[in-house]
């Protein structure tokens, strides 16, 4: 859709100068314009009296014939060797798109010496698996892995492809995206096919989690998005599946690869991985100095917990980084997360709102926490975690 | 060294709403302000241009008032602005943005370095940066945490999800950093009277070699079909008692009764 005025029909009111979200609506010589920075939202539409303003469908350049693309990809993300949750979790989805289309899911694996890889993708769904092996591609480069990319995509023609809104899977996807001149959905949190057009329907927040967008990719293929990771589950893996393996030969030769890996930084604290954990327990700034953790990390031993963060316990130097969830930090989806002291910003709950169970702590009833919350204990945290924490052994003893 | 920093104006995205009749975006007064990760890119290349010397190009697409982000950065020691902007530019997405923002930097001449915030904080979505590199066909690194340039060897921290890489490239290229790779300073008094006075270059579609289709609305292949609120929880259980010890009794026998303990 596209949101144009009516020069013949603009009678210069300004009435919809004021309602554009992104201000972008100027009066030019009584006339209403709309600026660079329209996102056809539609917000100025219904304000002007004379009907000047129309939502179009516009026209759009097509590239290449849609239609002899098919199949859904499954880039198949590793770190030190094995996949990574996300690439696991995708497959599933892969699947459930792939079926609604009546196309094949492929799992896509890079790396040097990775083969035995294969059996993995079969067994969480895929149908088919793309190997490029090289002693290049060992390590993830953005070129060397967007050259595998973009020979897949030009020999193999998927409909579809979904990587993880990983580092890297943020690193790769545009730049793929871009190479091959495609759409690219960021971060998503929803996938489905749209019933009126059998598109990919990729839903995704923006504007810091405040909205949510539907986006879809008509003309351009295939159509590609980032996925949140730990925002859907993996499939149960059955082992006795199998299918056929691809063999593709890696164009990359080491000169193309203009970046160079030198070391790895293991940060402490780092050994949690809030991403794989079952429950996570969450300090933030009300927990009011750094020695308080300690309680945090009290009920995190009492149940084989990790210890998560805000950002603002971070910002005070009470935790270190890794530990931050969030919007900026990691995105979780624990079977139980435990918000203690914790206000539920935006953009905090944009990386934990996916937890199976959210339990919250804190002093006022109106903190938006509560909000998301399946069970809100409203209480000094300082009183309620040693409670809890004593309770909870007693519990689970039991 | 050449420096370009790529600024964005977005709205301060925590009061955006969605209204909830007419599914659209309300913006009923939030400021305006510059990119809170892209303050982070201004302040790393301040702090190379204090080491190697240079100059500092900020650029931003955008309407109009976008110049008073490039004022902004003036004000903190950018050398020279310029404001991308056409109606012609209306609409785009990553793609199309990258590919008009890279237009632009070619007219600019010759560069050493691009920087960007690693996401905007209205469109989140992180892939402006890594799409321009492509359309300029440079190395890009992204996620940067820290940055040191030896000769035309650059070698940063990239943060990963459980560690951190040190990765290494030559100039010329392109990355994207996050907050923690500085603390952006404040303007002083003489920074902002040379804003006040600042000029800065235009560039709309005729001062761009470009190709038109690739543009705006018709050049972006992603299309936004629907935005709406995000679901609101409203089962929550709010256990509020005068002892925690109460409390605490009352959560585990929920916990119980729902099989999660
Ligand atoms: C671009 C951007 C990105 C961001 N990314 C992230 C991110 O990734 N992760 C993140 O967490 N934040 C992020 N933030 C910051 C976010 O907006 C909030 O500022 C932050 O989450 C607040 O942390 P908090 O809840 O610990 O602190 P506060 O908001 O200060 O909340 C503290 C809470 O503790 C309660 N409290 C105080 N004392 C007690 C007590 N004794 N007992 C019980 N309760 C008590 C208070 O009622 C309050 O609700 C980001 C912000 C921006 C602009
Ligand atoms: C609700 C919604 C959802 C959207 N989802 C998508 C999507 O999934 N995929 C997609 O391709 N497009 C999407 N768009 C369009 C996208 O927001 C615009 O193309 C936007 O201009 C650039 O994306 P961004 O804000 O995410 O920037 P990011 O890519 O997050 O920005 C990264 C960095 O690039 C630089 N930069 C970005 N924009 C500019 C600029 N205008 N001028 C100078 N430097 C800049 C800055 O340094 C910035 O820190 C969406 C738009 C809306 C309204």
């Amino acid at each position: 859709m596209a949101v144009i005025i009516k020069d013949d029909l603009c009678i210069g009111c300004g009435s919809c100068e004021g309602t554009c979200p992104f201000g972008v609506i100027e009066m030019k010589d009584d006339k209403a314009v709309i600026n660079v920075g329209c996102t056809s939202c539609g917000a100025c539409v219904e304000s002007c009296p004379v009907e000047a303003i129309i939502n179009i469908a516009e026209e759009v350049v097509l590239v290449g014939d849609k239609n002899s693309y098919k199949n859904v990809f499954v880039y198949i993300e590793l770190y030190e060797g094995k996949p990574r949750n996300v690439g696991l979790e995708l497959l599933g989805q892969g699947r459930m798109l792939a079926d609604k289309m009546n196309q094949k899911l492929a799992a896509v694996i890079i790396g040097d010496k990775v083969a035995d890889l294969a059996k993995e993708a079969f067994a969480f769904g895929a149908d088919t698996v793309y190997l490029v092996e090289a002693p290049e591609l060992k390590n993830f480069s953005t070129d060397g892995y967007a050259m595998a990319f973009e020979d897949l995509i030009q020999t193999y023609k998927p409909s579809v492809i979904l990587y993880g809104a990983t580092k890297d899977g943020r690193d790769l996807g545009p730049r793929i995206a871009c190479r091959v001149r495609t759409g690219l959905t960021a971060d998503c949190t929803g996938l489905g096919i749209d019933e009126e057009t059998g598109l990919v329907a990729w839903t995704r927040p923006a504007f810091g989690g405040n909205i949510m967008a539907t986006i879809l990719c008509p003309e351009h293929r295939p159509q590609m998005g980032t996925v949140r990771p730990s925002v859907f589950k993996k499939p149960v893996p059955d082992y006795t599946k199998t299918g056929e393996i691809i063999n593709v030969a890696s164009k990359a030769k080491a000169e193309d690869i203009r970046t160079k890996l030198i070391d790895i930084i293991k940060i402490a604290g780092s050994s949690v991985n809030l991403h794989e954990a079952k429950i996570i327990v969450s300090g933030g700034r009300g927990m009011g100095k750094p020695e308080n953790f300690a309680l945090v990390q009290a009920l995190a031993d009492v149940l084989g917990a990790s210890v998560g963060s805000s950002r603002a316990a971070v910002d005070a130097g009470w935790m270190p980084y890794p530990h931050q969830v969030g919007q900026t930090g990691k995105t979780v989806g624990p079977t139980i997360y435990f918000a203690c002291g914790i206000s539920g910003a935006i953009q905090h709950l944009a990386g934990m709102s996916s937890s199976e169970v959210i339990i919250a702590i804190n002093n006022d009833p109106e903190a938006p926490i509560f909000g998301v919350a399946n069970y809100g204990i409203v209480g000094d945290v300082l009183e309620v975690l040693p409670v809890l924490t004593e309770e909870l052994k007693i519990a689970l003893k039991k | 060294m050449e420096i370009i920093v790529c600024i964005k104006q977005v709205p301060d995205s925590a009061s955006v709403k969605i209204d909830p009749e007419t599914n659209t975006l309300m913006r009923q007064g939030v400021p305006a302000i510059v990119n809170p990760f892209d303050m982070h890119a201004l302040e790393a290349a301040l702090q190379l241009k204090e080491i190697h010397g240079g100059t500092i190009t900020v650029v931003t697409m955008g309407p109009p008032q976008a110049t008073e982000a490039l004022r902004e950065c003036v004000a903190l020691g950018a050398d020279k602005g310029v404001l991308v902007s056409d109606r012609a530019f209306g609409g785009s997405d990553t793609l199309a943005t990258s590919y008009t923002l890279a237009s632009a930097v070619r007219k600019l001449g010759k560069y050493d370095l691009i920087i960007c915030g690693m996401q905007a904080i209205d469109g989140d979505t992180a892939q402006v940066g890594p799409s321009m590199a492509e359309q300029l066909e440079i190395a890009q690194l992204t996620f940067v945490s820290k940055v040191e340039i030896n000769g035309d060897t650059v070698t940063v921290q990239r943060e990963q999800d459980e560690c951190y890489e040190v990765v290494e490239a030559k100039l010329p290229l392109l990355m994207t950093v996050v907050r923690s790779i500085n603390d952006p300073r404040f303007p002083n008094v003489k920074g902002i009277m040379k804003a006040k006075k600042a000029k800065f270059d235009e560039f709309g579609l005729a001062d761009l070699d470009v190709d038109e289709t690739r543009l705006g609305l018709k050049g972006s292949p992603t299309k936004v079909s629907k935005i709406f609120s995000p679901p609101k929880r409203s089962d929550t259980v709010v256990i509020k008692k005068d002892t925690a010890k109460e409390a605490v009794a009352e959560l585990i026998t929920r916990l119980k009764d729902a099989k999660i303990v």
